[in-house]
């Protein structure tokens, strides 16, 4: 955000600060939240599935480029974290009866209080071993998925409602489009501010450097505690969402496989970028759509490729993935920055 | 040079009492002490190797020594961790660059008043209100030391572009937004040409000054040391050789001979001269 259009001068701290600082910025901030509005009126259900399903992956990834982007800690529990927030909003409300609306951030809080539990390890731990800890914690979680079948069901899977409101119940894909992405808008400006803030310069000041961010006054532990508290938060509001919309949930649905996913999604988008996770979340849920769609329309000539599908998905990920570790290690988040700087000047670029 | 100007029985502002630290067998520190007052320069030199960043992160709370004790303010900080000891009024810099490199200049000062800052994850998150005033006044009180440290044209640069010695000036700003009493300067002249160097030189004793803070320094550059310095201590293999003032100190045969071997002793005298 160095350089401006020509004559765009500020006058005070405060006009620095705003996040959209030019008009065109403002105009498409605007525009995009009202076709947000408009636009899913006119789509069909499956587009809207999709799209209920990028709303709910970029709240989870969020919180996992908190941690892991921004803070440096590696978890490969994410999944897990899902997991803790889907059950423990399923069990709020079928089993005790408390509304959604109260009892989706007490989902959230309760993976929160998970994430601090298992975030404790983070004090001692860096890098590759701080991963394998984290690891330990998502085998732990799905062993509790999988045997504490008072609360979860077992392995038979919990059935969920939609969640409703007064009355108002978010039925159809469209209702339930306007609830993920009201929370997907709060949970990415949230995030955004808390990077840009105290607790933020903290997070990044530990990945950076975390010696000289103890001298200057920075608590480690706690802040450590900190990011694995508000990334477990934001994986359970995520999971919660996730739980009341597929309407039935297994431990299936939240294996290591989940983790690593969400990691891809970071490290394709963007670690440590904010919009890195929104870009990151719409390309691993689309991709697997896409591929879908491309075989379905091959298969007429090709006929194998539907049997081949599953094994062509998996590779075309690893691929993928590889692809963007080897040219564009920076994510797509970089990729954006290189287009918006080039367009700045355009056609002038000199 | 300045020694006189100031108050001859000004406080103890920090004390190192008897401090010994070891890694293993090897001996880092051995029953070192000294005395900073208030307002001083005070210079620690030695050769390589001799214990002097060692002392530094004995102070800041990052090395437990085996003996003695630190004392600030007449107040023990030697159990203290250091994120404790950096509101107390201490603030340092590293001697190899050690700069949080994914964020901006603005935003490595702006860390630096992370301890006079309150906001927390909800309100930073909600920016709103009392959070966004906090934010605005901590960035004008940045933008003072940017403005003294002359980096005005890099302030939004991503600090692991910029150049070794901007490294090191930004290095010093941002142990100058805790507004510590006392500062620890390890090296800040290291790898600088003359131009960077008579720069750093005069930034110490301004913030020495017109700051009113007192300065605990590392630095190899004897001219520089001996410029400036009120008081100077010599380590060598973590003992300590020689302290006093800057004349003193040269004139210490102890302290002539481990810089140069007996022989030479020739030069240091006539450079002292």
């Amino acid at each position: 955000m160095s350089a401006h259009i020509c004559g765009d001068y500020k006058t005070s701290y405060k006009e620095d600060m705003v996040l959209f600082q030019t008009k065109f910025s403002k105009f498409w901030i605007t525009a995009f939240l009202i076709a947000l509005c408009v636009v899913p009126i006119f789509l069909d259900n499956y587009t809207l599935y999709v799209c209920n399903m990028i709303g709910i992956a970029i709240i989870g990834a969020l919180g996992l480029n908190i941690l892991t982007g921004f803070t440096g800690q590696i978890s490969l529990g994410h999944g897990a974290f899902l997991g803790i927030g889907a059950y423990a909003s399923a069990y709020l409300v079928m089993d005790l009866g408390i509304p959604f609306f109260i009892a989706l951030p007490c989902a959230g809080l309760i993976t929160a209080m998970f994430g601090m539990v298992f975030g404790i390890p983070s004090l001692r731990l860096k890098g590759l071993y701080l991963a394998i800890a984290t690891l330990a914690a998502q085998f732990i979680i799905e062993y509790l998925m999988v045997h504490m079948e008072g609360i979860t069901n077992g392995v038979l899977g919990k059935m969920v409602d939609f969640p409703s409101f007064m009355g108002f119940s978010f039925d159809t894909d469209l209702k339930y489009f306007y609830l993920v992405a009201t929370i997907a808008v709060l949970a990415t400006m949230m995030a955004k501010n808390i990077v840009r803030t105290r607790s933020g310069r903290a997070f990044i000041a530990i990945r950076d450097q975390y010696i000289s961010a103890e001298v200057m006054g920075v608590n480690l532990f706690k802040y450590k505690l900190m990011a694995f508290a508000f990334s477990s938060f934001l994986a359970g509001i995520a999971g919660s969402l996730w739980a009341h919309y597929v309407t039935i949930i297994t431990p299936e649905h939240f294996t290591i496989g989940v983790s690593i996913q969400y990691l891809a999604m970071i490290i394709i988008g963007g670690m440590g970028h904010i919009i890195g996770s929104i870009f990151g979340a719409i390309f691993m849920v689309l991709l697997p759509e896409l591929l879908r769609v491309m075989s379905g329309s091959l298969s007429g000539h090709f006929p194998m490729i539907v049997n081949l599908f599953a094994a062509i998905k998996e590779g075309i990920f690893g691929l993928i993935i590889i692809g963007f570790l080897v040219y564009e290690p920076d994510g797509m988040a970089h990729r954006w920055q290189m287009i918006k700087a080039y367009w700045k000047l355009w056609p002038f670029s000199y | 040079m300045q020694a006189e100007n100031k108050a001859a029985e000004s406080p103890v502002l920090l004390e190192a009492e008897n401090i010994s630290l070891s890694f293993g067998g090897v001996n880092a520190l051995l029953s070192v002490g000294f005395k900073v007052e208030k307002g001083e320069i005070y210079s620690i030199i030695g050769p390589n190797g001799a214990g002097k960043s060692s002392m530094f992160n004995v102070i800041s709370g990052l090395y437990r020594p085996q003996h003695g004790r630190i004392l600030f303010k007449g107040r023990d900080i030697t159990p203290l961790p250091p994120y404790k000891i950096a509101p107390l009024g201490i603030a340092r810099s590293f001697q190899n660059v050690e700069l949080f490199k994914g964020m901006t200049v603005i935003d490595n000062l702006l860390l630096g008043r992370h301890i006079h800052m309150k906001a927390g994850l909800l309100s930073g998150g909600l920016f709103f209100g009392k959070a966004q005033k906090e934010e605005l006044h901590h960035r004008a009180v940045v933008e003072d030391i940017i403005d003294f440290l002359e980096i005005e044209h890099i302030r939004k640069k991503p600090v692991g572009m910029l150049s070794y010695g901007l490294q090191k000036r930004l290095e010093l700003g941002r142990a100058l937004a805790l507004e510590p009493e006392l500062l620890l300067l390890d090296e800040p002249m290291a790898g600088m040409n003359l131009e960077e160097t008579e720069d750093m030189a005069r930034f110490i004793l301004d913030i020495n000054q017109e700051r009113d803070t007192t300065v605990l320094l590392i630095e190899h550059d004897m001219g520089v040391v001996m410029d400036i310095s009120d008081k100077v201590t010599v380590l060598n293999f973590g003992q300590l050789l020689a302290s006093g003032t800057p004349q003193e100190v040269q004139e210490d045969p102890a302290v002539i001979s481990a810089y140069l071997g007996d022989e030479d002793s020739v030069f240091l005298a006539g450079r002292a001269g």
